[in-house]
């Protein structure tokens, strides 16, 4: 297993469109590193230039310290796992796990053996002679993950393997990549647009945008201390409420006034400005009597999500929405004039002009 | 501040990629360079000297422009230029037309669509040669079946076609019309069945008449496939040889001759290699404009479709 | 318009029109000499079959045909291989240039053959190829070659991109992709391409006019519009000939029809 490094690697296109711009990633032997953002934040770019199907513009890419840039894909002993599987269609199963191996000269018998062993793993030997078309979608995608593992590559590549799957299988094969890449201690990079897929499968997640990585942490990292704004409304959902705000100085206290309330005596600390933006989680906001919260205002829409309730709730006084999350039992309908209590403790503070986090006390 | 001169890797990545790709091409590239650009190339240079292989003790002077101040002065090469001119507009106006009628109505079909396409493949698969041959059996006089049925029809005396400088015109076009309209045809058909047939049903409820949807959402939908079957088959009209040679033989006289046929004449018969080359030059530039005015009407978009 | 449906009988008109001339070359083939030229040949009463055994004994049409066969077949077997290498790359990989070597190709494609036949000749001569099979497959290049290129081209751009580059991870070669991937897969593209390029050598008349001297060479096209009659055009031999012509061509079509117009729409290829 092998460490990857991306070093300043930017893309452009011939439009002068970048596609990738500067990132700079580490990624450790054995990691599991997430590539999460929206179509066209350049995740999938990245993916393409660490496998060498696409030449990075500038920088360098490095597997286990040495410098691959310019060695093609079928040098570079990295398995990659396609978003639609991209199986050899006039190939057998048995063939499609076998060519990595056939390319690379290891003997017949050494091959048998080990697609053999791999198809056990993930239950699909009676699948052997099958070709691709005869699968259904759950069963390629493993032939695709199969073929990836015969080969025991440095790393492993998969560009949203799970996206062609129906949500319930979505999560079951969710569970089975997290115990494989377990078992067998690999170095992953996985590509998915999905935020959930991202906080429940990466040891660490890089969340891209617009070609440029914003932030590379753990999942709670990201949840709890996000740097700015995009990744604040990018993970975690429902999204973050966030709001513009005033900052008032009066006789050496700060008040804040935000989205139709004010909240004063805030200890906004070191915060050596007037206008700032303000976040904060809808479960970390609480109902409250219409007279003694922060803010009140009007339900307009109520969705249940299960264990918990989803509140879109008109402010007044403004016209701006606060999304609040209260336990499915407390009984709120549409219409309902309520109140509500940002938990101060829990407001996150960035930069009007940059989206960047500030660091507050 | 360094100047940055070196490589990149990415960059190295994709020069061996350029290399490759080179080397594939290069087999086919030179195969064509041989039989296509170079003889090309030398009919110019052969054009610019005197080359006659029934004189051949006159060797091969160097004669510059000469050649082609003859050609330009002979009144016989501005009547095959003529005579190439009227073919080509006749026939591909007609060709259009009746393909784009063909079209239509093989696009209005359900079911048998497959046969008929098989049917309006065979005339344009068919050789030229053999296309010639049968309609000149068909006007054959005396008592061709045409003919036979103007005779039959009341028409007392029906033209000898092919001896009649402008009733020749006739059957060779029609001989071309008949092989190529039902290739324009199938070409039109891909572009009619891409048309959404809900537009039509729109305009029906809008109050437009037939020929409203005809010329307003047909026509314009069809443009660039109308625009490919147009250049192509220009060009093409302007090299025609095969049908002519066999039905008239470039006659009566030289009246239906085309410059390909004039130029066949002057270097196969004749054997006036020189001479033969300036005209070739001639027709390749004619030709070759025309190639570029297609490429750039037809825009790099819709003729870089099988690349991108 | 909107989509009416065209009645059976209108159909079976449609193609009775079009296919009216070969019909009638048909009937006046197997007509005996004498009978020639009535309108109540349209629905014959006695049909011989003498013009046909003439072609090939008097007429030599059975060697054309070899020629034919042997000059088609092996500018295809040379095109095509070649063909899709270079097209391939063409349709894969980047190098600068490459929308300049399509556009010539197509460019190419539209010369006029009579431009190049003096030089082709003269060339032809000094590689003593005139009258042989090489010197016409040599000059059918020029046509099949951009031919199977463009078609090919198109052909290959049809295959999902992600089957070559799982090829390349997986550790092959873009040549071992070529062979092990690409090829297989676009078998139906490279039959049709080969059927469409044996289609041209067959039919091509100038060159084949041009580069042989004798019936020993001729190809079909070339035996037949030299067919000469002693004392009045021998129509009956010249249509079976003809028609022995069209024979392989209608079968190709026959069997290919719906792949050739598949090939011929979206490679945007002339007539």
């Amino acid at each position: 297993m092998a460490s990857i490094s991306l070093e300043c690697v930017s893309k452009y296109f011939a439009e002068g469109v970048a596609a990738v711009r500067d990132v700079q990633l580490e990624i450790a032997h054995g990691e599991l590193l997430v590539l999460v953002g929206p179509s066209g934040s350049g995740k999938s770019t990245v993916l393409r230039l660490i496998a060498g199907l696409d030449a990075p513009t500038s920088g360098r890419i490095l597997i286990d310290r040495e410098d691959v840039t310019a060695v093609p894909p079928q040098h570079r002993d990295l398995a990659m796992v396609f978003q639609s599987y991209a199986l050899y269609p006039h190939k057998t199963v048995r063939e499609n796990l076998a060519f990595g191996l056939q390319m690379r000269h290891v003997e017949t018998a050494q091959i048998d053996e080990r697609v053999q062993d791999v198809a056990k793993v993930l239950g699909i030997e009676m699948l052997l002679d099958r070709r691709p078309s005869a699968l259904s979608g759950g069963q390629r995608q493993r032939v695709a993950l199969g073929r990836a593992i015969v080969r025991n590559p440095k790393a492993f590549l998969l560009d949203e393997p799970l996206s062609n799957l129906d949500p319930v299988l979505r999560v079951e094969t969710r569970m089975e990549l997290a115990l494989l890449h377990r078992r067998l201690e690999s170095t992953m990079v996985y590509v998915t647009h999905d935020q959930e897929e991202a906080m429940t499968l990466g040891s660490r997640i890089a969340v891209m945008h617009d070609g440029a990585l914003e932030q590379v942490a753990a999942p709670m990292d990201l949840y709890d201390r996000p740097a700015n704004t995009f990744v604040a409304g990018f993970i975690g959902s429902p999204a973050m409420n966030i709001w513009p705000g005033t900052i008032v100085s009066a006789g050496g206290r700060l008040s804040l006034r935000v989205n139709g309330f004010q909240w004063d005596d805030l200890a906004v600390g070191d915060l050596d400005r007037d206008r700032v933006l303000v976040g904060i989680r809808p479960h970390d906001v609480d109902l409250a009597p219409t007279d003694g919260g922060d803010g009140t205002g009007r339900v307009e829409v109520v969705e249940p999500l299960g264990p918990t309730t989803l509140l879109h709730v008109r402010v007044e006084g403004s016209d701006s929405r606060v999304r609040i999350v209260i336990a499915a039992n407390t009984r709120v309908v549409a219409g309902d004039r309520i109140g509500f209590r940002p938990r101060r403790e829990r407001l996150h503070w960035f930069d009007d002009q940059s989206g960047r986090r500030l660091a507050a006390e | 501040m360094r100047r940055v001169t070196e490589i990149t890797g990415g960059r190295q990545m994709q020069r061996t990629e350029a290399r490759l790709g080179w080397a594939m091409a290069l087999p086919a590239l030179s195969v064509i360079a041989l039989v296509a650009i170079g003889p090309i190339l030398w009919a110019i240079w052969e054009s610019l000297h005197l080359h006659d292989l029934r004189m051949p003790w006159l060797g091969r002077r160097f004669i510059g422009a000469q050649n082609y101040i003859e050609a330009f002065s002979d009144s016989r090469f501005w009547d095959a230029i003529g005579h190439t001119v009227v073919f080509a507009a006749a026939s591909v106006t007609i060709e259009l037309v009746v393909g784009l009628a063909l079209a239509m109505a093989v696009d209005s079909m359900t079911r048998g669509r497959g046969v008929v396409r098989t049917a309006m493949l065979l005339p344009w698969a068919v050789p030229t040669v053999v296309v010639g041959l049968v309609w000149r059996f068909m006007f054959e006089t005396p008592g061709g079946l045409v003919n036979t049925i103007l005779v039959r029809a009341g028409v007392t005396a029906p033209p000898i076609w092919f001896a009649d400088p402008v009733a020749a015109w006739v059957p060779v076009i029609l001989a071309d019309v008949w092989k190529t309209a039902p290739f324009v045809a199938i070409l039109l058909l891909a572009g009619l069945q891409v048309i959404d047939t809900s537009l039509y049903e729109a305009a029906q409820i809008d109050g437009a008449s037939s020929w409203q949807q005809f010329t307003r959402i047909t026509l314009p939908l069809l443009r660039p496939a109308l625009l490919v079957a147009l250049i192509f088959r220009t060009v093409d009209a302007f090299r025609v040889f095969d049908v002519i040679y066999v039905m008239t033989g470039g006659g009566p006289g030289t009246a239906t001759e085309p410059i390909a046929l004039y130029t066949f004449s002057a270097l196969l018969e004749n054997l006036r290699f020189g001479f033969g080359s300036a005209l070739s030059v001639i027709i390749f530039t004619v030709t070759f404009v025309l190639a570029l005015v297609a490429i750039r009407l037809m825009g790099r978009r819709a003729l870089l479709e099988p690349m991108s | 318009m909107s989509r009416r449906i065209l009645r059976p009988w209108a159909i079976a008109l449609l193609i009775a029109a079009i296919l009216f001339p070969l019909y009638w070359a048909v009937i006046s083939s197997l007509t005996p000499e004498s009978e020639r030229f009535g309108l109540s040949n349209l629905l014959p009463t006695r049909l011989v079959s003498d013009h046909y055994r003439a072609v090939f004994t008097e007429r030599g049409l059975g060697t054309a045909v070899r020629n034919s066969i042997v000059v088609a077949g092996l500018t295809t077997l040379v095109s095509v291989p070649v063909g899709a290498l270079c097209a391939y790359a063409l349709a894969r990989l980047h190098f600068r240039f490459r929308t300049l070597v399509l556009t010539s190709i197509l460019a190419i494609s539209m010369f006029p053959q009579i431009s190049i036949v003096s030089p082709l000749y003269l060339l032809l001569r000094e590689l003593r190829l005139i009258d042989t099979y090489g010197g016409l497959v040599l000059p059918y290049l020029t046509f099949a070659m951009p031919l199977t290129i463009w078609l090919l081209v198109g052909f290959f751009r049809q295959l999902p991109r992600e089957l070559e580059e799982a090829a390349l991870m997986d550790g092959a070669s873009r040549l071992r992709t070529l062979w092990t991937i690409v090829l297989p897969l676009s078998w139906p593209g490279l039959a049709t391409t080969a059927i469409l390029t044996f289609l041209y050598c067959w039919n091509e008349f100038l060159f084949a006019l041009c580069f042989t001297l004798g019936p020993e060479r001729y190809t079909v096209p070339v035996a037949i519009a030299l067919f000469r009659g002693q004392y009045q055009v021998p129509w009956g031999q010249i249509l079976a000939g003809a028609l022995i012509a069209t024979v392989p061509v209608a079968a190709l079509i026959f069997v290919a029809q719906r792949r050739i117009v598949a090939g011929l729409t979206s490679g945007a290829v002339k007539g």
